[in-house]
């Protein structure tokens, strides 16, 4: 089964593709099935449609990873027409296979419909969510079976390499990706035809390539998501890498939560191993190159280079200084080119297609997509690929639709712990690189977290500090010691107890951080500080001055009370508190002790008549 | 407790006997024995050439491992930023109320260890609760309460 | 040898090639403070005292000296306002965590730091450690033996021993304690015990003289590292030379 050459490669992609062919106009069912729509019963509506449909050789089942719309998950779409039915439950399958596959029917609850006409939409590409997308790398994923490398060869896959390794030098191919002016994804945002120039150019063998899917960021899945969907789309780009580079040997080091991304990932590899396309002499070109999975410990810190590299070597994740470059020494001190899982996605399409068509897509300063993962107040929760330069409102609204509940938006958080804040009044600020540091925030790895009037920015600022001294390794003291003064000092205005002083401390702390750090985790953690500082600054100081959390949120700050006139007096809240704070008779409104309240939101959780309130 | 030292040594043949294999090493030991025995990192220090005290830093520094057993059932609360604004602080003071543990803590009987982790990637579901190895989605302090009394029979989430 | 020239405030001074601009800096007389640095041991840039300011590819940044190659040409400037302000705060955060400690107060004081504006460490919490880390990578690099080590990470970060329990590696030689710069680290000689890490060691007599001058243990572990023949430590080094 080893192919011994390109032609091998065109032979069975011939194949593949018109194996795909033949299926087109055939009943199908396309499930996804990532981690995302897992967690929401994927997997029993997996079952639920192989009982339902047999043996059936008309019908193909077929398993996907993220289409991105995660907050309609479990999605399936049934063939041929294309129908995209969202948040489908065991319950559903029999009849989706009865009227949608078997009669060609619709089932119109099953259909995602508009929010503001309430219209149906029965294709994928309709729905407003996906419309204002561009989803050049993550497009894919719905038409990959992660664990069928022959999927991804039909669409055109390892293309690219064959082109690199017959067609190319490995000069040409860095000179390729500097024109294309593709960015670090990870967060850097650094050239990175530069980068691999760099690593090129290095004394010391052997050289390394690696992958870094640590993702660390919290509420950033984008990695995970084109790991579990789309594997070989990454290992492309590492061999194309490795060979422009001169490594032959690479890691992919996946952070430990991520079980199903390893899995996909070690199973592509597997595949591309049998096939030849990994290993001695790929392709007969005579170039060889091995990649390794390493799973990570658990530890934010071994997203940044260094202490990723130290976590490769056996030892705990301790950064230092980068001084001399990890190109030039990185692991075991040898030339170390690491880039993040969805800059390695985005090398196999600037091959194909070539660096004048990527360059043609972003800003001026930022080529090409960026995948992002938009969470938190929003109503369309999921991954997104937009084009760099489209606009935080478009993304907030026209692909997020809004914030849920009709409530007010606040700020959006971008660039995980090492960014910041953005308000409202920045909306109209274009997605890239720089134009985003500018404000004081940064692109980072993609994640993007919508808050609403409800969410505390000090809380916020408390929770990105308390995160950090976590995470933190502990050498370098402005980081581990700054970051738990820092934590101390956000509790207590928290709790009440702000003084006065307490503003201009926190920068000057922060000021010292970010001079004084070993690495980025330390340097960058003033940034969400900093950034509430900047335009939350009234929250500070109505915590500080009137003991006061505008956005309800600060236990010793707020208090429970029960709105009369809302209360029916079912008594619901009454059962569940735990404090038995809450007196009242059936059918009369019900009232909060406020000594005894623990202000634990169970009774807010449980009240369906909203007469719960906080003040 | 007695460790089976031969399961120990059948997981360090799994890997190449040096520095670098250190982590995969505890990985399938912390799966293995649901800790990390002491007796059993002083044997995997010795055979990969690593001292013992790097491999006490290397167990203590990532949070994967764990060097007291883990109770019967494993609750994880995602504290990740999307499930923070979500209200996973509440979901976490239920529980901590309700198991009279804190994060990282087990209780007496060994029946439940409550941990917290800084973002599964299943934002859609915030905020997010896990129990032994099951996803809960859209969660609540009380619905959180409702699961583990209700846990003996049916894990799976009604919304 | 190949050396370097750089000027560091002003001043021109040439070190050898290979050099860090804190080597260069005490080697010609201009004082950097650090304290996680020991000329011996190899340096670990965690105290961050010994930053400066350089001039790099046309911008200003801060590095840590003790790390930092002296490069030829190189504008050091050890004590501009960037500088000192992360050095203050810096000790400011150390006093914090060691109130009690002479020599830290010592050196904040040097700084610019008379007090701290941070709570303190209680004293059932506070063991006058700053985590330098010096101790670590002297019975690593030097001794060669690794008996004791950091653990956890974070505020939670400690120089431990496996477990918490005496180390078995461990030779009582006692360089974790002379290399601690706050006396933290300490062992007790009484008679022919020496205590440290929760250990005894039994010391060694001189066959001469009849002191006890060096654990039994720490000399074996020399003796077959050196290759030497049996008996060899069995005179003090002060009897051996006369």
């Amino acid at each position: 089964m080893r192919l011994r050459s390109p032609e091998d490669l065109e032979r069975l992609r011939k194949r593949a593709q018109a194996e795909r062919k033949e299926r087109e106009g055939k009943k199908g069912i396309v499930l996804c099935a990532g981690t995302g729509c897992r967690g929401a019963g994927a997997l029993e509506v997996w079952e639920a449609f192989r009982r339902e449909i047999g043996e059936r050789a008309d019908v193909r089942l077929m398993n996907t990873c993220c289409h991105g719309f995660c907050e309609r998950g479990p999605i399936v779409i049934v063939e041929p027409e294309g129908i995209f039915y969202q948040r489908v439950t065991p319950k559903d399958v029999a009849e989706i296979v009865a009227e949608t596959l078997n009669g060609g029917k619709v089932i119109e609850r099953l259909l995602y419909k508009d929010p503001k006409t309430g219209e149906p939409i029965p294709y994928e590409k309709d729905i407003p969510f996906y419309k204002k997308q561009k989803r050049l790398i993550f497009g894919n994923n719905r038409y990959i079976d992660p664990t069928r490398i022959e999927d991804y060869i039909a669409l055109g896959g390892y293309k690219a390499l064959i082109k690199a390794l017959f067609e190319m030098t490995p000069e040409e191919i860095i000179e390729e990706v500097k024109r294309s002016g593709l960015r670090g994804r990870g967060g850097g945002g650094f050239p990175t035809g530069r980068k691999w120039e760099s690593c090129r150019n290095a004394h010391g063998e052997p050289k390394y390539v690696i992958c870094n899917a640590d993702e660390g960021d919290p509420g950033a899945y984008m990695d995970r998501s084109l790991l579990e969907g789309n594997p070989h789309s990454v290992l492309e780009g590492m061999i194309i890498g490795a060979y422009a580079i001169g490594a032959h040997e690479g890691f992919v080091y996946v952070r430990n939560e991520y079980p199903l991304a390893v899995q996909n990932v070690t199973t592509a590899i597997a595949q591309a191993e049998d096939y030849g396309l990994l290993g001695d002499d790929i392709l007969g070109s005579g170039f060889s190159f091995r990649v390794k999975v390493v799973r990570g410990g658990g530890a934010f810190v071994c997203g940044e280079s260094t202490a990723l590299m130290a976590s490769i070597e056996g030892k705990p994740g301790e950064p230092r200084a980068k001084y001399i470059h990890t190109v030039e020494s990185g692991i075991w001190g040898k030339p170390s080119n690491l880039n993040n899982v969805e800059t390695w996605a985005n090398v196999p399409l600037i091959i194909r297609e070539g660096a004048d068509w990527y360059s043609q897509i972003g800003t001026e300063g930022s080529k090409g997509t960026k995948i992002f993962s938009l969470v938190g107040k929003i109503n369309n929760t999921g991954l997104i690929e937009v084009p760099m330069g489209i606009t935080l409102r478009e993304i907030v609204y026209e692909i997020g639709g809004g914030i849920p509940g009709g409530k007010k938006f606040k700020a959006v958080q971008t660039g995980g712990p090492s960014g910041g804040c953005i308000p409202e009044e920045l909306l109209d600020l274009p997605v890239d690189f720089d134009e985003l540091t500018k404000a004081g925030s940064m692109m980072g790895s993609g994640g993007m977290i919508v808050m609403d009037e409800e969410t505390c920015m000090v809380d916020v600022a408390r929770y990105f500090v308390t995160f950090l001294e976590d995470e933190s390794c502990g050498k370098c003291v402005p980081c581990r010691e700054g970051l738990m003064q820092m934590r101390k000092i956000l509790e207590r205005i928290t709790r009440g107890e702000g003084k006065e002083e307490d503003i201009p401390l926190l920068e000057e702390i922060c000021e010292a951080m970010r001079d004084g750090s070993l690495c980025a985790l330390g340097g960058t953690a003033p940034n969400p500080v900093l950034t509430t500082l900047k335009y939350f600054r009234d929250e500070y100081e109505a915590h500080i001055k009137e003991k006061r959390c505008p956005a309800g949120v600060c236990r010793e700050l707020i208090t429970y009370y029960i709105d009369e006139e809302a209360c029916t007096g079912c008594g619901r809240c009454l059962r569940v508190c735990p404090a038995e704070a809450i007196t009242g008779e059936k059918k009369e409104p019900h009232r909060i002790d406020p000594e005894k309240c623990i202000k634990c939101g169970s009774c807010k959780e449980v009240c369906r008549f909203d007469a719960v309130k906080v003040k | 407790m007695k460790v089976d030292l031969k399961k120990v040594e059948e997981i360090l043949s799994r890997y190449d006997q040096a520095e670098h294999s250190l982590i995969a090493v505890l990985q399938d030991l912390q799966k293995e024995f649901n800790y990390l025995p002491q007796e059993a990192l002083k044997l995997v220090s010795e055979r990969l050439g690593v001292p013992y005290s790097q491999t006490y830093h290397v167990a203590t520094f990532y949070k994967a491992f764990s060097l007291i057993p883990r109770g019967r059932h494993l609750i994880t609360v995602c504290t990740g930023t999307a499930c923070h604004v979500k209200g996973a602080p509440l979901i976490l003071d239920a529980l901590k109320r309700e198991l009279g543990i804190g994060p990282g803590e087990t209780t007496p009987d060994m029946e439940y260890t409550l941990e917290t982790v800084n973002c599964l990637g299943s934002c859609a579901l915030a905020p997010l609760v896990v129990i032994d190895g099951v996803y809960h989605g859209k969660m609540m302090g009380t619905k959180v309460l409702k699961l583990l009394k209700g846990k003996e029979g049916d894990a799976s989430e009604e919304s | 040898m190949e050396t370097v020239e750089l000027t560091i405030d002003g001043k021109k001074v040439t070190a050898p090639k290979g050099s860090t601009i804190l080597e260069a800096a005490r080697k010609n007389g201009i004082d950097i403070p650090a304290l996680c640095y020991h000329e011996g041991i190899s340096p670990y840039g965690a105290c961050r005292l010994c930053m400066v300011e350089i001039n790099e590819g046309g911008r200003d940044r801060l590095v840590a000296s003790c790390i930092y190659e002296a490069k030829d040409g190189l504008e050091v400037r050890t004590s501009t306002e960037r500088v000192n302000r992360v050095r203050r705060m810096a000790m400011e955060l150390l006093l914090a965590r060691c109130p009690r400690s002479e020599v830290i107060r010592q050196m904040a004081a040097k700084v610019g730091v008379e007090r701290t504006r941070f709570p303190e460490r209680p004293p059932e919490e506070d063991d006058n450690c700053i985590l330098c880390g010096l101790c670590v990578r002297a019975c690593r690099e030097v001794v060669g033996v690794s008996a004791i080590g950091f653990a956890y990470r974070g505020s939670k970060r400690e120089v431990a021993t496996p477990f918490h329990e005496s180390p078995e590696l461990c030779i009582g030689c006692g360089t974790c304690a002379y290399v601690c710069p706050t006396g933290c680290i300490t062992f007790e000689d009484k008679g022919n015990v020496r205590v440290i890490w929760g250990r005894e060691f039994e010391m060694q007599k001189c066959k001469v003289c009849g002191r006890y001058f060096a654990p039994v243990a720490q000399l074996e572990y020399i003796r077959k590292k050196a290759g030497l023949p049996e008996g060899f430590f069995d005179v003090c080094p002060d009897c051996r030379s006369s």
